[in-house]
């Protein structure tokens, strides 16, 4: 024990200060998630791509912003950027959901978390949470871009602005539901290995080798297999909602009215990659 | 004050392994040992500690505190140094101390002036914005103790600090352990299988072998009244040994050596004197201590 009224020169300084809980934690593991993301504080080689993918996006949208405001209409809609840019969605994802977890893994800092007030929901919760804000930061930011252009050219005053609103707001909910079926499905699979390598090509691995499946299901004699092809892929089963939803016939996927199963599939999907995520870290957080 | 005390605590894994049986123990603060061969318990019984897992019966309280039902408050006062290689190489130290000590619940600001405090007290000054990835062996153990100490905790666990050292990292190790139970007024728990560096930095010692309880006492009482002076002679070895003899003392031969025991403080004069009137050529005279080893082979021999 230290003796009392001794001051040491270099002394240890017991913390006196506030000790905050559970929602403090979570933001700083919520923001260390994001910014590892997008390579913040990281070596100037983890920003190459991030960065990359973020940009190409942004010039697309500023590029359609462009022609939209010299000839007044869009190259594609708010949908259709999402749509287009769906492979750079998915490499994105299989990069930064490794960075996220496989790292965690691989390097053993595990234990250190599960030592503290961290529980396995904790982390689960701030990752799914960062790599969900940075899909939909990656998709939202320039459909943002392309709301200004036509809120600003818009002939019809304060109405038109509205009315570009009123299409920005499903265009951004579209992107929370790619987000999020991106962000589970990429988080479980990295999870299951420690190597980034892995885990990335594992990722793009699923997304890849679904969609040929469509593609058979496709050429099938049976109606109702036209219809359902589309659930069994990711980016199809996305489609499938959208044209649930708006009632699209000219997305090439043709549903039927079997629509309602493509809403319950994306739910089920989401939910079942999470709940395995979660199971997957309790088991972790017993070391 | 007693920081640890368990009661009948058991633990015993999926596959009918028991980790841990009975372990009955009550412990003070301070520098504590805690030693056994691998597989003996000891990592079990840090992670029930923890509140990682649930004992599978008994109880165990911690500053009177029960780690299952009240883990964050447990968690809070407690720190953690596990024994395996648990530091992301891509960051700095001081970035990695930083994020660790706001999990655990310390506001931005303080958590980044713990831990360039913490990094400094293991002894990490510049070196703390390197990249960890570039670390030594020596340089990594010490961020881990400093990730440990972070967030001013009122015990740490430190699961085989010394692994992977040299005797000279040893040493530093060491001699930092002992500061931090003793200086900084922070109780220490040192899993180690090597007895012989635990007993030179603890106040007292749990031993455990395959998840029973061996020993658990002060190093202090362990050794007391087992002094022994070792007298070394270069030649007239078998006169010294009967000149003593004939003075009353019990000598044993240990090679070139006379192994005396020291009975009281008069003993010593008592041996020095016999050595100068035989006018021997002296070499060595040490008092040694009983090495806290030499009572656990006698306990367990009495065991068997």
């Amino acid at each position: 024990m230290s003796e009392a009224g001794v001051i040491h020169d270099i002394g240890y300084q017991r913390y006196q200060g506030p000790r905050l809980g559970r929602g403090a934690l979570l933001q700083a593991m919520y923001v260390h998630g994001l910014r590892a993301a997008f390579g913040l504080g990281r070596s100037a080689k983890s920003k190459i791509f991030p960065w990359g993918v973020a940009g190409i996006v942004l010039l697309v949208a500023v590029i359609n912003a462009g022609v939209r405001s010299q000839t007044g209409n869009w190259l594609f809609d708010y949908y259709q950027l999402d749509d287009t840019m769906s492979w750079l969605v998915i490499f994105f994802a299989a990069i930064v959901a490794p960075e996220l977890v496989s790292r965690d893994i691989r390097s053993g800092v595990l234990p250190l978390y599960f030592s503290r007030p961290v529980r396995a929901a904790d982390y689960v919760m701030a990752k799914v949470a960062a790599l969900v804000s940075a899909v939909f930061l990656m998709l939202g930011v320039p459909q943002f871009i392309m709301f200004l252009t036509g809120a600003f050219t818009t002939k019809t005053g304060m109405r038109g602005v509205w009315h570009e609103l009123g299409l920005l707001i499903p265009g951004w909910g579209y992107s929370l539901l790619w987000a999020f079926i991106f962000a589970s499905i990429s988080l479980l699979i990295a999870s299951l290995t420690g190597k980034r390598a892995f885990a990335a090509g594992g990722i793009v691995a699923v997304f890849l080798m679904t969609a040929p499946i469509v593609g058979v299901l496709n050429v099938l004699p049976s109606e109702t297999a036209h219809h359902l092809s589309g659930l069994a892929s990711p980016i199809s089963l996305i489609s499938g909602v959208e044209i649930w939803l708006r009632d699209r016939t000219d997305l090439g996927l043709d549903i039927g009215n079997l629509g309602p199963i493509y809403g319950i599939e994306a739910f089920c999907l989401i939910a079942a990659c999470l709940l395995l995520l979660l199971a997957r870290y309790r088991k972790v957080a017993s070391l | 004050m007693t920081i640890i005390a368990t009661q009948a605590l058991t633990k015993t894994y999926g596959g009918g392994v028991t980790a841990l049986a009975d372990l009955t123990v009550e412990v003070d603060a301070g520098v504590i040992g805690l030693v056994g061969a691998n597989g003996a318990g000891k990592s079990t019984f840090i992670k029930i500690m923890l509140g990682l897992i649930a004992p599978s019966s008994g109880s165990l309280r911690v500053f009177e505190l029960d780690p299952v039902a009240e883990t964050d408050k447990v968690r809070a006062r407690v720190g953690y140094m596990p024994e395996n290689d648990c530091l992301p190489p891509d960051v700095s130290a001081s970035e990695f101390v930083t994020h660790v000590g706001r999990l655990s619940g310390l506001p931005k600001t303080a958590a980044r002036e713990r831990a360039s405090e913490a990094l400094r007290h293991v002894g990490l000054y510049e070196e703390r914005y390197r990249q960890i990835g570039g670390y030594s062996t020596g340089m990594k153990q010490r961020v881990k103790l400093a990730q440990a100490l972070v967030h001013d905790p009122d015990l740490l666990l430190l699961d085989e600090p010394t692994n992977g050292l040299d005797p000279a990292g040893r040493d530093a190790m060491l001699t930092l352990v002992h500061r931090i139970g003793n200086e900084f007024g922070i109780s220490v728990v040192v899993c180690s299988h090597l007895l012989g560096e635990v007993e030179r930095i603890c106040d007292s010692l749990i031993a455990i072998e395959g998840g029973h309880l061996l020993r658990a006492d002060r190093i202090s009482s362990m050794t007391a009244a087992s002094d022994v002076l070792a007298v070394e002679v270069s030649e007239g070895t078998d006169e010294l040994a009967s000149a003593l003899r004939t003075l009353g003392f019990k000598v044993t031969p240990e090679g070139r050596l006379l192994l005396v025991p020291l009975e009281s403080d008069v003993a010593y004069d008592r041996i020095l004197q016999a050595v100068a009137d035989l006018d021997l050529p002296l070499h060595r005279l040490d008092q040694r201590r009983h090495r806290v080893a030499e009572l656990f082979t006698a306990k367990e021999t009495a065991d068997v």
